[in-house]
């Protein structure tokens, strides 16, 4: 009796600590700073949205105008998801105006120019606009025309899928796989030389297409090979050891130094550079995934490194303030970022506190603190109900969030569950600016 | 994960549920803890009568809870991975056992009142 009183006094504890936390929350705000700076974030996506929301509320006064033309908001870390079966087109959609702050401008309009000396960005209508503050949030771009003989009107047909390329193809692409999985033949995944966002994404989908076949009882009838891009199967040497060892237990093949160049649906090839030329390998189920670059108005503008990444066109910023290294009233945060590594959701999420800090820091004149470490997080599924949580920094230390408990190196349920579950809803905080 | 706090864990929940329904959930929640006080006051003992019953109801709540996660999450037995994957299923059996317990003896009570409560107890 005693025991069960003591239950339900702790479960009444745990209601009205609930209950509080509204008022909680109120008091643990920093107080704003006035300002009448006029900021102004390039890109409505994962990154712009969630600067714009924390900005909104730090700042008193400050006109921040977010420039995107899309009306489609994409949860992208749920495509891998979409084209498993898993989870419906819908699940990775939602509107971009309902992630727009209040008080916050939305120009639906693609920025076509930026003069960073006379500090104004003209949009593609036309619209000049002045700023203080600018900050890069533009993300990548796919190059699909760098890839000789495909087109997107091809995915879900003659075995190939393209799941980087929307929500609706990541369903098509999971078509292609299904189809695949039950017919048997060749599947061969592989990834572009450049950066590259989720670089985790085309060895899930790997294990993905092995688990799915494996559940129809079809493994026998295909075979599986990962062709990289260099030496590697992961970026951080410590992971790449780990996938190697499951691929191999999986029987996943491996190929160094493969570079795609160019498909032929007819034939069913795949063509790819290699350090002793260009090589064609069978396929009959692919995901293609092409070089990525910076948008062109970024690569245009002049805030692009100029000795690195030299055909990528990343901003070349400080690695660790995220603030453009020769203008310093420019940030760049999320996939346009020149940094080694952090084309990420969770890379977004320890990136935009750094700029925020930064930017308030300057409009205060206060002393910033925050610094970004080159976070990355990739929950690799390894197959449906198990997953690696895998978190890392520039230096390739693994930097676990939940040391001792959550092995990064594991294959485990627990991981399964950050992603399938817990993932898009700290998304969905982080661009209301709560996470 | 960097700033995890209360107010991030209730954002992440409000996100995952949907605002509404997640505090319904846990209105829901707070009102059987307080119907279960009630009874427990109004009774000023344990019936153990009842208590029985929501003993046997406990294994019901532990398979129906951890069923629950599974088919909500595309997973199945075979995925348990490490030990944290087996505390992570006990725990969920657990609350789903005693969430039941909670519910059927708080029902019970409430339906057959005090009275035949007292009179149950040994």
């Amino acid at each position: 009796m005693s025991l069960d009183r003591r239950h339900f006094l702790s479960l009444a504890a745990a209601s009205s600590l609930m209950a509080a936390a509204p008022a909680g929350q109120a008091a643990a705000r920093q107080p704003a700073v006035a300002t009448s700076a006029r900021i102004v974030i390039l890109g409505a996506g994962a990154a712009g949205l969630s600067l714009a929301s924390r900005l909104s509320r730090r700042l008193e006064g400050a006109v921040i105008t977010i420039v995107d033309p899309r009306q489609n908001h994409y949860y992208q870390p749920g495509f891998t998801l979409v084209a498993a079966g898993l989870k419906p087109a819908e699940y990775a959609v939602s509107s971009t105006a309902h992630w727009v702050p209040r008080g916050v401008d939305w120009i639906a309009e693609a920025a076509a120019s930026i003069d960073p000396e006379a500090r104004v960005v003209e949009t593609a209508g036309g619209q000049r606009i002045d700023y203080d503050i600018l900050v890069l949030a533009t993300g990548l771009t796919l190059d699909w025309n760098a890839i000789e003989g495909f087109s997107l009107d091809l995915v879900g047909r003659e075995g190939i899928g393209a799941l980087y390329a929307g929500p609706d193809y990541a369903v098509k692409t999971w078509a292609a796989m299904d189809r695949f999985t039950e017919e048997g033949g060749e599947a061969v995944f592989l990834r572009p030389a450049t950066e590259m966002k989720c670089a985790g994404a085309p060895v899930k989908y790997a294990f993905l297409t092995d688990d799915r076949a494996r559940r129809k009882g079809t493994r026998a009838k295909i075979n599986v090979t990962y062709a990289a891009n260099n030496n590697a199967l992961f970026s951080v040497p410590i992971v790449h050891e780990k996938v190697r060892m499951l691929f191999s237990e999986r029987e996943i093949g491996t190929l160094n130094n493969h570079v795609l160049k160019a498909i032929d649906p007819g034939r069913r090839t795949l063509t790819f550079d290699t350090p002793e030329g260009r090589s064609e390998l069978p396929y009959s189920f692919t995901n293609v995934i092409p070089p990525m670059r910076a948008p062109g108005v970024i690569r245009q503008s002049g805030l692009s490194w100029a000795d690195r990444w030299i055909d990528e066109g990343w901003a070349e910023v400080d690695p660790h303030t995220l603030r453009h290294r020769r203008y310093a009233e420019v940030f760049a945060v999320g996939d346009v970022a020149g940094v080694p590594k952090g084309k990420t959701a969770a890379s977004v999420k320890w990136q935009v506190p750094v700029v925020e800090d930064h930017i308030v820091a300057a409009l205060s004149d206060t002393e910033a603190t925050k610094r970004y470490d080159g976070y990355t997080s990739c929950p690799l599924i390894t197959r449906v109900g198990r997953a690696l949580l895998v978190e890392f920094d520039y230096n390739d230390n693994l930097v676990p969030s939940f040391p001792g408990v959550v092995a990064p190196l594991e294959e485990l349920w627990v991981s399964w569950l950050i992603k399938e579950v817990a993932l898009k809803a700290t998304y969905n905080a982080m661009l209301r600016g709560r996470a | 994960m960097e700033e995890l706090t209360f107010q991030t864990l209730i954002a992440v929940f409000e996100e995952m549920f949907g605002k509404g329904l997640f505090w319904v959930m846990a209105a829901a929640a707070i009102i059987i803890t307080f119907a279960y006080l009630y009874v427990l006051i109004r009774d000023r003992a344990v019936s153990w009568r009842k208590f029985l019953l929501a003993q046997l109801s406990m294994p019901v709540g532990a398979v129906a809870a951890v069923l629950f996660v599974q088919i909500m999450t595309d997973s199945a037995m075979r995925d348990i991975g490490g030990p944290i994957d087996v505390i992570l299923l006990l725990a969920i059996a657990v609350a789903g056992a005693v969430g039941m317990a909670v519910l059927v003896y708080t029902v019970q009570s409430l339906i057959r009142g005090g009275k035949t409560a007292v009179d149950d107890t040994l």
